[in-house]
């Protein structure tokens, strides 16, 4: 969360961190391409932002590429990226994405998003983007019984988590009862349901297999990667409380690394409403369908549970500069898989995993990582 | 807030102009729906290849992959399948908020979202009978389709 600065001065800052990350890395001999992810160029009048990040990092006249996923923008980036080394025809590219949101009115942030939904039969309708996943969470509610104080514990886990992450944008707790007389904005979902808006970048390097350890003694191995689509509108959906995308985009990621959701020590799920992250829990099978309410009124995704969801504070409380999420995501796992994550720690993690969802749930991808030392 | 869906032009008002195809038949477009819209016609697309009725009318069967299709009027008549209460509305509808939008699933079968009006916030339920009305008036900004809604209905 970083008011005040452009897009391009928020991705300077993210990847110098990440070069810091890799000390043996000489970025102007060692990186190939830049693979960057960011939704859209009406925030700050600024598009053709591929070269404009590459020139501000000093890389030209490397290759940019700049993908557009709505919030999963730089999940499309860094799958991208992985095709790309996997051919062959990279071995160090930075991955990353950005988005400046905090200098338009709430309003106007609205209908920016809200352009990632269907504009003749959603947006015409007078749809917000929070209505879509309200609809979902009413569904959810009307199917397995889910309750408003269920979605409310997944926003008060994640600002618990996100003050021990000095990077999150909100550092304060807040209780049950904040959210639930919180001001509503899509029925059910009240606005502590809902992640805020927010400035901020982030960046990896990633690498082939091969020559990671040249820059560095703590790599971490993506080791598998998944991704599906869904119809853009809610409406032509079957069942709109199951995220299909979710399911198909992790049974591809945990095939590909040969581990199920048994094995995860630590995931990062997209909560850019509450409903989402329960939602995330069935769909990515860390519990039945309809028991997501249940895995949060039992603690299991808490920090000290046995599958902590969400250390970096998630969309809620991290903040959803959305452009940003995806390698925000992957940063995060990285940092728990190279025990940097400091007071939100999970001890000895080994397997990580990120689900980043674009738009309402068209777009979902999920990838696996594990220590790589 | 520099640029919102379709503020860099508003092209002239094309109503009871239906795009047609070289044989004279009105094509499956958004365009077209909402010209039928115009003449109170809630109105899909039944594929000649396999039959499916498609709402949105779209030029490829997402079924078969087709791309003949005939016009069919759909009865407006339904079930609400699932909705919100949208407090926080984009700018265009501030007036109308607090207000309620939902999916409905047609008769016909299939479904399509809409925003429900003369209906008592509280009285909305999963399941309720629903039928598809249309505004009387045009809207006066881009693309200016006439809109339908949905009514509660015994």
């Amino acid at each position: 969360m970083r008011e005040g600065l452009y897009t391009r001065e928020l991705f300077a800052e993210a990847a110098k961190e990440a070069f810091d990350q890799c000390p043996n890395l000489n970025p102007k001999r060692d990186a190939q391409a830049l693979f960057v992810g960011m939704m859209s160029d009406s925030y700050e009048h600024q598009a053709h932002v591929a070269p404009l990040f590459l020139d501000w990092i000093g890389l030209t006249p490397k290759p940019a590429f700049r993908t557009e996923g709505a919030c999963a923008s730089s999940s499309v980036a860094l799958r991208s990226a992985i095709f790309a080394i996997a051919s062959g025809m990279y071995d160090v590219v930075l991955v990353g994405g950005v988005e400046k949101m905090t200098h338009v009115s709430t309003t106007g942030v609205t209908e920016i998003l809200a352009m990632a939904s269907d504009f003749p039969f959603e947006q015409w309708h007078g749809i917000s983007f929070p209505g879509i996943f309200g609809m979902m969470a009413v569904d959810h509610m009307h199917r397995y019984g889910t309750t408003e104080e269920q979605l409310a514990k997944v926003a008060v886990k994640n600002h618990e988590h996100g003050i021990l992450n000095p990077k999150a944008h909100f550092q304060k707790l807040i209780t049950i009862d904040d959210v639930l007389t919180s001001r509503p904005v899509a029925w059910p979902l009240k606005l502590y349901d809902c992640c805020p808006r927010s400035d901020g970048a982030s960046c990896i390097v990633l690498t082939s297999p091969e020559v990671a350890r040249n820059f560095t003694d703590t790599p971490v191995n993506i080791i598998g990667t998944g991704h599906a689509q869904d119809t853009l509108s809610l409406f032509d959906r079957e069942v709109f409380s199951t995220m299909k995308v979710a399911k198909i985009a992790s049974e591809q990621a945990y095939k590909q690394a040969g581990v199920g959701p048994g094995d995860i020590d630590v995931a990062e799920l997209h909560d850019c409403f509450t409903i989402a992250e329960i939602m995330a829990y069935e769909d990515l099978g860390f519990c039945d369908k309809g028991k997501g309410g249940k895995l949060i009124d039992d603690g299991v995704t808490h920090l000290g549970g046995k599958l902590p969801t969400n250390t970096s504070g998630g969309l809620k409380a991290k903040g959803h500069p959305v452009g940003a999420t995806g390698t925000a995501q992957a940063c995060e796992i990285y940092l728990q898989l190279t025990n940097q994550a400091g007071r939100r720690q999970v001890a000895g993690a080994e397997v990580g995993l990120t689900e980043n969802l674009g738009g309402s749930a068209s777009t979902g991808i999920v990838h696996v990582y594990e220590r790589g030392d | 807030m520099n640029e919102k869906p379709g503020s860099l032009s508003t092209p002239e008002v094309k109503n009871g102009h239906f795009e047609r195809d070289d044989t004279g038949a009105i094509m499956p477009t958004i365009e077209n729906f909402y010209n039928f819209c115009a003449e109170k016609k809630l109105m899909g697309v039944k594929c000649k290849g396999c039959g499916s009725l498609i709402w949105p009318p779209r030029g490829i069967c997402p079924k078969c992959f087709g791309h003949t299709f005939e016009w069919v009027q759909f009865s407006g008549k339904g079930k609400l399948l699932t909705y919100t209460i949208i407090h926080f509305p984009p700018s265009q509808f501030i007036a109308l908020a607090p207000y309620a939008v939902g999916v409905m699933k047609l008769v016909e079968g299939p479904q399509m979202p809409g925003m429900i009006k003369h209906v008592k916030l509280g009285d909305l339920k999963i399941g309720m009978g629903l039928q598809v009305n249309f505004e009387a008036s045009i809207p006066k900004e881009w693309p200016r389709w006439p809109r339908y809604f949905f009514e509660t209905i015994d």
